[in-house]
């Protein structure tokens, strides 16, 4: 499994790298980590003329808080953002995401950016992402900068709306002000460390009487990208979360879901675990923002 | 493309404190330069996927799947392999001392990249808990072991002293 | 506490393999390096079934750097046919392909380049026409009467069909109160080793001799690679002291290695051939038993079981090696630990479109403890019996050994109650019912599983007679030269490879048990095929029982000859003699004795004082023959199969998630006897590791095809093999019911843990399933497969 013969080139920045990808006429591919080109070059699945390495730069690595929004670099290692203490108070989906992100050794390697471009439909943070109404900005030599939505950014399995000749930089995630937050990420996968057969994410945001201030959530790796709801989810504002209406809403989110099907798991079985997990997934983040509550009202 | 169409390409490594300086054509993997080229034959090739784990190494002291990285992506980087664990000859380190000890191997195979996983846990937690030696080499699989010598070899390594 | 009767056997001590491991000094097939070594890569088909219409390879001939593209035409034309194990001349094999291609991922054509890359990137180039052909898939369509037919010139997609009847069983099925039958069904998976299989060759010219490197475990591989290249046995050196990065059965590379070795002669250049995980999990043939069982116990009210039918049919794939025999292997142990007086057993091996099977841990055992210990657990559960109960009414009992089961091998010894009360006291078995109770309390499914299953040891060729009686080979011998040098210090030959279970500890262990001197000062080497002693190999759990008795053996003579060569010089009778650490005195007078050295200075120097007719040094071989063994089937299929017996008896509580369907296996304990223990910390090792390839087995690893005969779990993506955290910690208890066979009471137990813990698991998870009356019958448990079981339960068909 050796790969197929390539040229190789470092960037010596983005303005370099954007030059590279440009000229070569959509035969280049960037590699940051390599955790996900690597082996499909192996198995000669990909197959780029040219590789044109951002894994060094530095301006793709920054983590930018600010109280309104965490804008992280394409090219910060997943280990990073893992262990990024502020990136767990203001992003928890994000935190509670990267521990079932690939094993430790390829989050020493892998990028935030590498992920998302690969847009695996059970991607952790491709689902984080489109839970979290992320931002990402796009560049190329010729067009400039654009930024897409989550939604616009993920088109289908393995398939964004990044182009030959274009590079993610940064993504953008909101923070959600105030108090009373719950977050909860569940995923089943046969082995640890596994691409999800199923997962599911939710971020709430509760009033102090237990009702729905705002919440969003969704279910990976049973579609063509993660999905989210935020028509089901404006409806559940104002409301209690009880047990049944979390089974009701869950429910609803899985069967509209089209998994595929492979030999571990059929399209029904897909459907069924991803309503089991979003309805855990809602009742484990509205019970944290409950507790939230409490605790806050105690000091 | 043909190989000859291939430019090479020189990097410079530091491989277990000694600076390797080289020409590889680009699609050499970091595992088959450390093996074929520098004749380190002690790290192991198992799926070229990223999956098993015998393949790793630490890259400035981390611990990565060096199937999953080309030899160019490593230049003016630090690699240790098993070769490199060692402080000097006739001497182990705790770790692969407790390996024989507790019959933490049997065929070898998955063992260097086991140990350098091993190794970096410790580094970072010189005194892991059983349940953190399970998740630091569960990217490492074994189809000898059963993984619990292993666990017992770890917990031996870094228990009180002279246990 | 008695004390051991044994200075060395039985006690802790680091394995001499070990060091050369945890420095990365292991010396592995691909790590040998040649001058001028030449690469290959494979082109394969990617059809299930297909004829070859043409093949160009001259774009791949004229990429720079490559060398030659070998096809199978040439390898028909100038190599032997390799020939199933069973009376099937028409189904030959060969390296590779030629006319037609039987499965998706045979290989076709072979490019050898100055680099593996280079190959590869030739190997694109090579053109081959296909035309496809139909294929059959399915084993049960496979059997049909007008099935499309894997080898035409066979006449049938079965490969090999007997029924074997052993005692009286219609006459008891008629004396029984119940009947019940069952279906179950063992996926396809196999061991797969962390290393691929690799071979590298090099043929001299001026010598005449082919030498081979290989990742290699295999009984006969030199000979039958000298037959394939029609070499005489002696042109083939087998260098049997390469590591071999795990087997546990499969790493049977005849082809590779025929391959290798023919083009290493053509090419005049050594050669290296080291599969890619792609073409060893597709192409590398080493895919284990896949097996549907159907299975009616006849027992009374009372819960003895009396008889049982047994229907075996295996698909075996495209090609047969010995493959079928392992339907054959069961024979010895059919009716499991239990006192069955009668055994109706119908085995078949069907062939279809898909990767051949090759030899897996336990050769067939495996699968069949999982059917019969299933049976035991549905009586139980049908008579409304604790299984435990049922167990121990049905277990042969510690007294009643030697016992012949029914199909002809007699059982040397046992205690299987005592090893199962150890098992359930180490599991706190009364704490596991409530913490399972629990469980479930809080919601969760979760069940106790048990086991009780033998673990044949100690190999023999019986199998082979009596599945082609064509076939009468008899001899199973393994062998050991054992040299004492004019220093005094001692090396031990062994004359095949090892793959982990540390043959060098063990024979060292029982080399200096006999001599009195310390096992780290003896030195074991593996003699390479021309200067090696016959062997057959570490198959069949044989090696303590056969290496280790063959170097007891030889090591005896060296004794008695240090003792006699005692004797003639201090002037006694040998009866008047003790030996002591190496040193040999007069009884009761100390001041006349004859220390090692001086004993081995005579030997070596001193043939002046050697008895009359005694050879100069100190060097003696022992070539063993399997005991009990040596003896051809009856006419109705009775043999002593292998000669010692293994026991283990697992205990396992798993919890399921009632939502998501996944298995977490909580708590895992295996009661194991395997006789005396030369090497405890090996024993234990494989124990633990024949554990988690159960658990993957039982539930996770499946080698899945598509309707069309596409293998779909081609990469460890999709062949899931545990890891440390699917694997849990796991309590071994031993007991020891010495083997009357052997020298020190050892059984042999390389296959340990992988023979008990499927059926443990599937117990434990029907356990659980049972509380929402579902059932699984059938391996792996996934979570999809267990979600199906319990819909299936809520809304039956």
């Amino acid at each position: 499994m050796k790969a197929a013969p390539f040229d190789y080139v470092r960037a010596e920045n983005l303005a370099h790298a954007l030059d590279k990808l440009s000229e070569s006429g959509g035969d280049a591919k960037l590699i940051a980590g390599g955790q996900s080109l690597v082996p499909m070059m192996a198995m000669r699945l990909a197959r780029p003329a040219l590789l044109i390495d951002i894994n060094r730069l530095d301006e793709l690595k920054d983590i930018e808080i600010q109280a309104t929004h965490v804008k992280v670099g394409a090219g910060v290692r997943q280990r990073d953002l893992e262990f990024h203490p502020q990136v767990h108070s203001h992003l928890p989906l994000v935190g509670k995401s990267m521990q079932w992100v690939g094993h430790e050794q390829t989050r020493n390697r892998g990028s935030v950016g590498g992920s998302l471009v690969h847009a695996d439909p059970s991607a952790e943070l491709a689902l984080a992402a489109l839970v979290l109404e992320a931002g990402f900005t796009l560049e190329s030599k010729s067009d400039g900068r654009r930024h897409l939505k989550a939604d616009e950014f993920f088109l289908g399995p393995m398939f964004t709306a990044v182009s030959d000749t274009e590079a993610l930089t940064q993504t953008d995630w909101p923070v959600w002000q105030g108090s009373y937050l719950g977050t909860s990420f569940e995923e089943t996968a046969i082995r640890k460390g596994d691409f999800a057969m199923a997962s599911a994410a939710c971020q709430i945001q509760i009033h102090e009487d237990g009702r729905i201030r705002r919440i969003s959530f969704g279910i990976g790796g049973v579609d063509g990208t993660p999905l989210v709801f935020p028509e089901l989810a404006k409806s559940l504002e104002g409301q209690v979360l009880s047990p049944e209406r979390a089974l009701h809403v869950a429910h609803e989110a899985a069967q509209s879901s089209q998994p595929g099907s492979d030999m571990h798991a059929t399209a029904a079985y897909r459907k069924h675990l991803a309503e089991v997990l979003l309805s855990r997934a809602l009742q484990s983040a509205y019970a944290e923002a409950c507790a939230n509550t409490h605790s806050s009202n105690i000091t | 493309m043909t190989a000859s169409n291939t430019l090479l390409k020189s990097i410079q490594i530091q491989v277990n404190g000694t600076h390797q300086h080289r020409l590889v054509e680009p699609r050499t993997s970091l595992v088959d330069f450390i093996r074929d080229e520098l004749g380190l034959t002690g790290t192991h090739v198992g799926c070229e996927h990223g999956v098993c784990g015998a393949c790793t190494v630490l890259l400035n002291d981390e611990p990565v799947r060096s199937c999953c990285m080309f030899a160019v992506q490593a230049d003016e980087m630090r690699v240790t392999t098993v070769e490199g664990l060692a402080p000097e000859r006739g001497v182990m380190t705790k770790i692969q001392d407790a390996f024989c000890e507790k019959h933490a191997l049997q065929c070898g195979y998955c063992t260097p990249g086991m140990l350098i996983a091993c190794h970096a846990l410790v580094a970072d937690n010189p005194h892991p808990t059983e349940e953190q030696v399970r998740d630091a080499i569960s990217s490492n699989i074994c189809r000898c072991t059963g993984y619990q010598q292993i666990v017992d070899a770890v917990m031996y390594a870094t228990q009180a002293e002279g246990k | 506490m008695s004390k051991s009767p044994f200075r060395f056997i039985g006690k802790h001590r680091r394995a001499v393999e070990h060091k050369r491991f945890v420095l990365g000094q292991g010396h592995f097939a691909a790590d040998i390096q040649i001058q001028g070594m030449l690469h290959i890569a494979l082109v394969a088909s990617p059809y299930a079934s297909a004829k070859i219409k043409s093949i160009d390879v001259s774009q791949a001939l004229a990429m720079p750097g490559v060398h030659t593209v070998l096809t199978g035409e040439e390898l028909r034309q100038n190599t032997e046919a390799m020939l199933p194990g069973v009376d099937a001349p028409q189904v030959t094999r060969y390296p590779m392909a030629f006319d037609v291609t039987r499965y998706a991922g045979e290989w076709v054509a072979a490019v050898v380049a100055d680099t593996r890359a280079l190959a590869e990137d030739a190997a694109e180039l090579v053109m081959v026409d296909y035309e496809q052909l139909p294929a059959v898939v399915d084993p049960q369509e496979a059997l049909l009467p007008n099935a499309t037919l894997v080898h035409p010139a066979h006449g049938s997609n079965v490969i090999f069909h007997r029924h074997f009847v052993w005692g009286p069983v219609d006459q008891d099925f008629a004396q029984c109160d119940h009947q019940l039958s069952y279906r179950v069904s063992w996926a396809r998976n196999a061991t797969v080793p962390i290393e691929t299989f690799a071979v590298a060759c090099q043929w001299n010219d001026s010598t005449g001799i082919l030498d081979v490197w290989a990742s290699i475990q295999m009984p006969k591989f030199p000979d039958q690679m000298a037959k394939a290249l029609r070499l005489t046995g002696n042109a083939v050196r087998v260098h049997f002291d390469v590591d071999v990065g795990g087997s546990y059965g499969v790493k049977r590379g005849l082809k590779h290695s025929v391959l290798v070795g023919y083009l290493a002669k053509k090419l005049g250049r050594p050669v290296r051939l080291v599969e890619d995980r792609l073409e060893n999990m597709r192409g590398g043939d080493m895919q284990g038993p896949d097996r549907i069982f159907d299975v009616t116990l006849g027992f009374q009210n009372n819960g003895e079981i009396k008889s049982m039918r047994m229907k075996a049919v295996d698909d075996i794939g495209a090609y047969s090696g010995r493959s079928p025999l392992q339907l054959g292997k069961p024979v010895g142990a059919i009716v499991g630990p239990y006192k069955i007086n009668s055994v109706s057993y119908d085995a078949m091996a069907v062939m279809t479109h898909k990767t051949p099977q090759e030899a897996v841990r336990g050769f067939g055992q495996a699968p069949t403890n999982y059917a019969i210990e299933t049976g035991i657990d549905k009586v139980a559960r049908f008579l409304k019996l604790d299984r435990i109960a049922l167990r121990r009414l049905n277990m042969i009992g510690k007294d009643d050994f030697p016992y012949l089961i029914p199909s002809g091998t007699s059982y040397d010894s046992g205690d299987y109650d005592t090893v199962m009360t150890k098992a359930l006291n180490a599991a706190s078995y009364e704490e596991l019912l409530k913490e399972r109770d629990a469980l479930r309390a809080a919601g969760q499914l979760a069940g106790i599983g048990i086991s009780t299953c033998l673990e044949p040891s100690g190999g023999n060729a019986s199998f082979e007679p009596l599945f082609n009686p064509k076939n009468e080979t008899t001899t199973w011998m393994d062998s050991c030269l054992v040299r004492v040098d004019l220093s005094g210090s001692v090396t031990a030959l062994m004359g095949t490879s090892t793959s982990g279970q540390a043959h060098e500890t063990m024979v060292s262990t029982v080399v200096g048990e006999v001599l009195h001197r310390e096992p780290d000062s003896i030195r074991v080497l593996h003699a390479d095929s021309l200067n090696a002693l016959p062997s057959n190999s570490p198959v069949g759990s044989r090696m303590a029982i056969m290496l280790g008795g063959a170097a007891a053996g030889a090591t005896k003579k060296i004794k008695n000859k240090l003792l006699q060569i005692a004797a003639h010089n201090l002037g006694v009778a040998l009866e008047q003699l003790d030996y002591e650490g190496g040193h040999v005195q007069v009884k009761n007078e100390p001041e006349k004795k004859l220390s090692w050295d001086a004993l081995v200075e005579i030997a070596h120097r001193k043939f002046h004082k050697l008895p009359q007719g005694m050879e100069p040094g100190l060097q003696e071989k022992f070539v063993w023959e399997v005991p009990s063994g040596g003896m051809l089937p009856t006419a109705d299929g009775r043999v002593q199969m292998y000669p010692c017996h293994s026991f283990e008896s697992h205990v396992v509580l798993v919890s399921i998630d009632p939502g998501t369907c996944k298995v977490t296996v909580r708590k895992y304990v295996c009661g194991h006897d395997c006789g005396v223990m030369i090497s405890p910390d090996v024993v234990h090792g494989m124990t633990y590791g024949g554990i988690a390839h159960g658990l993957g087995a039982a539930l996770m690893e499946k080698f899945a095809f598509s309707p069309e005969g596409q293998l779909l779990a081609g990469t460890f993506m999709d062949y899931l093999l545990p890891s440390s955290a699917e694997v849990p910690a796991i309590t071994i208890v031993d007991h020891c019911t010495p083997s009357p066979l052997t020298e020190f009471g050892q059984k042999g137990s390389g296959e340990a843990g992988y023979l008990g813990s499927p059926a443990a698991i599937a117990s434990a998870v029907n356990d659980a399933l049972s509380t929402q009356g579902a059932k699984i019958d059938h391996l792996p448990m996934t979570p999809q497969a267990i979600w199906t079981a319990l819909n299936d339960a809520k809304s039956p068909a």
